[in-house]
């Protein structure tokens, strides 16, 4: 029995009038029943592309699928029909959005939004749904559940959004969550509270989980596993140990010089990663981080260098990482 | 960390105010919408008038009287005169109101919740599907209101039912492009990508999560349109295609009124009263509710 999710070589391009965007051009990465995986990088680096790729919302036209798989429970789901996929969608895989203001219905109540997927998912009746709606909200933490189930969006602030839609992807007993930067749009504060929440409630259920961040806080506690990816491609994967404390990768490197950290002495400034992202539309053959970084030699404008083992479950994706990166310690 | 029970003080919120009399609601509407509520009001009149015709109306609209052939308005009991049928006006405006009402309320209603559905799909789906029915659309937007409907009673013949046909068919491009509008920018919302990955259908994302959303346009085109269908239906009748004698209709009276209103000016005049004052109640009526909805139009 492999993993619960295997995506194999996915490339999901987007065609446009400037030309085709390789937003993911060829990313693998596995899921196991129970665990919860990052995806970190920066903007457009095709991280959320990869997740939408999952539940086939990528808007098309422009954007496509054009090669690849997406195993989920052995169904290749990047080629499945259209009917197939629905009974996917927030049966077996939900979804949580980054915009809690934006992603319930200002004009259908609490309670109605959080029955509608199990009346439509597993035949319950209202009255069943309702009793598992409030439970639910329950278990989210939202006070006077049997209140607040007839209360609108606009009743609730952001951080009770959140709990709504965790509420509402645990509706139909899903296997694998997708969570594209959940806590994003939130106060420092309530974003501790919600990460707790579903690291708590995943592994009570058993359930997996997928989130899409570019904060490596997020990673270093909630996550088992890290892919880093940077344009369209995975160029770091390993567990959120080797990749915190020993990157291998230039990007990875960068990226955790980048930020500040609370376990050790404040250096006295951050280091960013300077340069900008490449444009997706006119990548060469060669590796796509070669212009911002510091270890690039004249091999990397060449070709793209491939995923080579660097410890257990840990790959990289550089030239130098075996020499240069290879005694890192952070 | 934090665990479940500890975070329940996040904010707290306000009770919901409690529910306002009806009768101090309808007070602060007239305040603030004195013109709405005036044509709210002469709509009233003509749905009680219409509803209680058999009640209200002094004579059957269809009797004849020969003894009172363009009786002058006042005489033997006729409040507004005769026609040359001696029938008498005040009655047959009391049933013509059946017809306009029945006219303006079915059409823009069939209209708009067609244009309703065929605006949220066309904003849904988006791309060839969306770039050929707004092509078809502006096929019938090109035509003038009038010449659109006429054309079609010339294709199914007059009638009653042809009519409404008539009037409905230019009335659902209008909504449509309205409401695609409205529903394009809906579409964009996160919420409408999240409900379709909780995998519910396409249709169920359109009649229950988009389409409530699209509410305030969709009443507003409602409201515009029934004044819009009265005055249709009128010119219709009075162009002899609409609504045919001897069902009372006010445009048809019109048409019938033009050989004898120099002498008999009550039988033009009244009809043409009758019709001005509830388009005009009609739009009030609708500038109110655009007013209302549309907090981007509303002055100040």
């Amino acid at each position: 029995m492999g993993a619960l999710l295997e995506i194999d070589n996915l490339q999901t391009h987007f065609f446009t009038s400037g030309g085709t965007v390789k937003a993911v051009d060829g990313v693998s990465y596995d899921v196991n029943a129970g665990e919860t995986v990052a995806v970190v990088g920066e903007s457009g680096s095709g991280k959320s592309v990869t997740a939408l790729s999952i539940l086939r919302l990528i808007p098309k036209p422009p954007g496509e699928i054009v090669g690849g798989e997406i195993r989920f429970q052995g169904k290749n789901l990047a080629f499945c029909t259209e009917d197939e996929i629905r009974e996917i969608r927030g049966r077996d895989i939900s979804m949580i959005f980054q915009e809690p203001m934006t992603s319930l219905n200002p004009v259908l109540s609490i309670g109605m939004q959080l029955t509608e997927p199990m009346m439509a998912h597993m035949q319950m009746s209202e009255a069943e749904a309702r009793e598992r709606a409030v439970k639910l909200l329950e278990l989210v933490g939202i006070n006077e559940p049997r209140r607040r189930i007839d209360q609108f969006p606009h009743h609730l602030s952001g951080g009770m959004r959140q709990r709504v839609m965790i509420a509402m992807s645990l509706a139909c007993e899903p296997k694998l969550i997708i969570a594209d930067e959940p806590t994003t749009a939130l106060d420092v504060t309530i974003q501790a509270q919600i990460l707790e929440l579903m690291k708590n409630l995943t592994r009570e259920m058993n359930v997996a989980m997928i989130i899409i961040t570019h904060n490596l806080g997020v990673v270093a506690r909630y996550a088992d596993r890290v892919n880093v990816m940077y344009a369209g491609r995975i160029v770091e994967t390993g567990k959120a140990s080797d990749i915190y404390h020993r990157p291998r990768h230039p990007y990875t490197l960068a990226l955790l010089k980048s930020v500040p950290r609370m376990d050790r002495p404040r250096q006295a400034k951050l280091d960013p990663v300077e340069g900008q992202p490449p444009d997706l539309t006119r990548l060469d053959g060669g590796c796509s981080f070669r212009p911002r970084c510091k270890f690039a030699i004249d091999k990397c404008a060449e070709s793209y260098p491939p995923l080579e083992e660097m410890g257990e479950q840990h790959f990289s994706a550089c030239f130098r990482s075996k020499e240069s990166l290879a005694e890192i310690e952070l | 960390m934090v665990t479940v029970s500890e975070v329940q003080t996040e904010a707290q919120f306000e009770e919901v105010a409690p529910k306002k009399p009806w009768t101090k609601v309808a007070v602060d509407l007239a305040r603030r919408q004195p013109l709405g509520v005036f044509g709210l009001a002469i709509v009233i009149v003509m749905i009680i008038a219409a509803v209680l015709a058999d009640v209200v109306a002094p004579f059957n609209p269809l009797e004849e009287h020969f003894d009172a052939m363009l009786a002058a308005p006042g005489t033997d009991g006729y409040l507004l005169g005769t026609d040359e049928f001696g029938r008498d006006i005040l009655s047959r405006l009391i049933y013509g109101s059946r017809t306009a009402l029945l006219v303006g309320f079915v059409c823009a209603i069939v209209g708009s919740t067609a244009g309703l559905v065929l605006g949220v799909a066309s904003a849904y789906f988006g791309g060839l599907f969306d770039l050929v029915l707004q092509r078809i659309l502006d096929v019938f937007m090109a035509f003038p209101l009038i010449i659109l409907a006429l054309a079609v009673v010339a294709t199914l013949g007059p009638g009653f039912e042809n009519v409404m046909i008539a009037i409905i068919i230019p009335f659902i491009p209008q909504c449509a492009r309205v409401v695609r509008a409205n529903a394009l920018a809906i579409r964009e919302i996160p919420y409408v990508d999240a409900a379709r990955a909780l995998g519910f259908s396409d249709a169920r994302i359109i009649l229950r999560h988009m389409v409530p959303n699209v509410m305030a346009p969709y009443l507003i085109m409602l409201t515009t349109f029934l004044g819009q269908a009265i005055l249709l239906e009128a010119s219709l009748s009075f162009l002899g295609l609409g609504v045919q004698d001897p069902i009372p209709a006010w445009g048809l009276m019109l048409t019938n009124a033009s050989e004898f209103f120099e002498g008999s000016p009550w039988v033009a005049i009244y009809p043409g009263v009758a019709i001005s004052l509830s388009v005009f109640g009609f739009n009030l009526f609708g500038d109110s509710v655009r007013d209302v909805l549309d907090p981007k139009l509303r002055s100040r």
